[in-house]
């Protein structure tokens, strides 16, 4: 689903380069759940912005779901975000003015879906969060763990081959930690790929895999004792 | 291009950020406002300065003779000029081309009586052409025309005064008037934008005058009206041309100011267009400054609103959204926006100019209006003044990395 071969990208510091990830090898099948573990400054989320089609690699190649990702302008890019990829956000990220249910039907609306299908698209998926009653609530007029559940939602609205989340449960709680990651592995065991990052050991073990990252490489690449389980690994 | 589920997805921005939507809005209103409040009422002094100044036709010029105070070829001063019949065929011949009418003229005062109501009137003897001279218009009748002039006849038009002072509440028409001891029969009635005095006027055909006093051909005074195409200048040559020739035909001294005279009126017109042009650009001016007012207003506003709107920009493109289709949202709000309230403004500034109307007169002010092609105008102005402010913006907000819309929170 991701293949990834010496993957360079640097940042331009005042007059210096930052080297950020400095040739990342990386291949995650489909139906995989994938953790990156790694301390802030290690490249992880540099990764997953190349990874998610929202920042552009400098070197090696890129192929999501066999298709080589280079060169794209912003309007490929825009479509291919929005026909494979889903995005979760540690800060939610949901639109202030729009109620739950508009947040989650908004990506259909970029896929050229029409009004109705949508809200009905988008009601159902609320029901799969656990939010069909709050379809019509501001986003804040909702918890942290709501919130992340609608972003959640939104993320799976329109059918992407892959889910990235950034620290998904940064800003909550551990008891809506646990129910967030729930919801992650319920979405992972219907066939989702699920790719996470996190700096949270108890997160990073509830998923299959776990990469660790530091200073731009890859230090470690392990299947978890619950990833053991699981058909990819066997 | 219409597209519902755009329109619907603007409508529901516009709805749910009322601040953002009030505050670009009043901008535009207010600036559309101010604009037809400033150019109507700049337009009113505009009236006034012309209904004060147009009263005669502002294209006359008239030719009066004295006696001569050099002497020219041999005649010596002190010489009565004369103009006669011949000098309109004279003027006819020489300057078809530059007359719009001529008419000559005699003045006489005489008492007017009609059953016991009496009074001193200026009674004109005059060709049809004079009612352009004065802009007199008919309000009942008709002017004395040619047939009149060729059969001498004793009919009179008379000033709408003249009617109210002898004839009180009823009609003069068809009546007969004694004037000076003869009896003219009134054929109509005139008003005249000049006033009270131009409206105490008894016109009459200028050859009956000729018959009945004298049987002569003598003329006091030629009016002429110059052709419009003229311009200032222009007419102020044809004058001077006309003093020539008509000194020629006399043998008066090209240096003689007194024996033939030319009264040209092209001389204030080119003062009074003078100043009407310093007031169009004044208001002109008015009308710029206050437009360009309104598109800083909204083009700060775009910023901000663009700036304000940066982390949903962001999260519309990791959901997929286009730079296109982001940019179309941000301008279609902006122009949808700008349009509605502009068009308020013009409504509540075009309501309060009619709700003015001619109260303001003391003021100098006459009939504030504007123009509807002109607001409209301003109005597109300030359209495409909120495109460009509201497109650069939003170029540069579809063009930022979402990572980089997404990063602060």
């Amino acid at each position: 689903m991701i293949k990834i071969k010496k993957l360079h990208k640097s940042y331009p510091v005042g007059k210096d380069f930052l080297h950020v990830l400095k040739g990342i090898d990386l291949h995650i099948k489909e139906g995989e759940f994938v953790s990156i573990m790694g301390s802030s400054g290690s490249g992880k989320s540099t990764l997953l912005n190349i990874v998610g089609l929202l920042d552009i690699h400098d070197e090696g190649s890129y192929y999501l779901n066999g298709q080589k990702i280079e060169s794209l302008d912003e309007k490929k890019a825009a479509i291919l975000r929005n026909k494979f990829l889903g995005f979760v956000f540690q800060s939610f990220n949901l639109i202030s003015y729009k109620t739950a249910l508009e947040n989650v039907a908004l990506p259909l609306y970029y896929k050229g879906i029409g009004r109705k299908e949508r809200q009905e698209i988008a009601l159902n998926y609320l029901d799969k969060v656990g939010l069909k009653d709050w379809a019509k609530h501001l986003p804040n007029e909702l918890s942290g763990g709501q919130k992340q559940r609608v972003a959640i939602a939104r993320a799976l609205v329109a059918n992407p081959k892959v889910v990235l989340a950034d620290e998904p449960t940064g800003a909550l709680d551990s008891t809506t930690t646990d129910s967030v990651m729930e919801l992650l592995k319920d979405i992972n065991d219907e066939g989702m790929t699920v790719f996470v990052i996190t700096h949270e050991q108890e997160v990073a073990d509830q998923t299959d895999r776990i990469v660790t990252l530091k200073d731009g490489v890859i230090i470690s690449d392990e299947i978890t004792e619950k990833g053991k389980k699981t058909k990819h690994y066997v | 291009m219409f597209d519902l589920d755009r329109w619907r997805e603007i409508f529901e921005s516009i709805k749910n950020n009322k601040l953002r939507t009030i505050l670009s809005g009043f901008t535009i209103a207010f600036a559309i406002l101010l604009f037809t409040l400033l150019f109507g009422i700049g337009n009113g002094l505009k009236n006034t300065f012309e209904r004060e100044f147009a009263k005669d036709s502002m294209l006359s010029i008239y030719i009066r003779t004295g006696k001569t105070t050099k002497p020219y070829k041999g005649l010596q001063s002190g010489r009565k000029i004369q103009l006669k019949n011949d000098d309109y065929k004279f003027l006819i011949d020489e300057f078809d081309d530059k007359m719009q009418s001529i008419s000559p003229r005699i003045r006489k005062n005489l008492t007017a009586i009609y059953k016991g109501e009496q009074n001193n009137y200026e009674l004109r003897a005059v060709y049809p052409s004079y009612q352009i001279l004065e802009s007199a218009e008919v309000e009942s009748g008709r002017f004395i025309n040619m047939l009149d002039i060729k059969k001498k006849a004793k009919v009179i038009a008379i000033g709408r005064l003249v009617e109210k002072d002898l004839f009180g509440q009823l009609s003069a028409l068809g009546k007969e008037i004694n004037l000076g001891g003869m009896s003219y029969k009134v054929i109509g009635i005139f008003s005249d934008p000049g006033g009270d005095n131009d409206e105490r006027y008894i016109y009459t055909p200028f050859t009956t005058i000729q018959r009945l006093y004298g049987n002569t051909d003598e003329v006091e005074t030629f009016g002429i009206t110059y052709n419009p195409k003229l311009s200032v200048d222009e007419a102020l040559e044809f004058g001077d041309q006309i003093e020539k020739k008509l000194k020629e035909k006399h043998n008066v001294s090209p240096k003689d100011q007194r024996a033939i005279r030319i009264n040209n009126y092209a001389d204030g017109n080119k003062q009074v267009s003078i100043m009407m042009f310093v007031l169009n650009i004044i208001i002109l001016f008015i009308g710029i400054g206050t437009l360009i007012a309104g598109i800083i207003g909204i083009s700060n506003i775009m910023v901000y609103i663009v700036k304000e709107r940066t982390k949903e920009l962001g999260i519309r493109k990791a959901l997929g959204a286009t730079p296109k289709s982001i940019i179309g949202m941000i301008l279609m709000e902006s122009i949808f926006i700008t349009a509605l309230s502009g068009y308020m403004g013009l409504l509540i500034g075009s309501g309060v100019l009619k709700a003015l109307g001619d109260s303001l007169e003391k003021y100098f002010i006459l009939n504030p209006s504007v123009d509807s092609g002109v607001i409209i105008g301003a109005t597109i102005v300030l359209i495409i003044a909120g495109t460009i402010a509201g497109y650069l913006p939003a170029k540069r907000a579809a063009r930022i990395k979402p990572i980089v819309a997404l990063r602060d929170e």
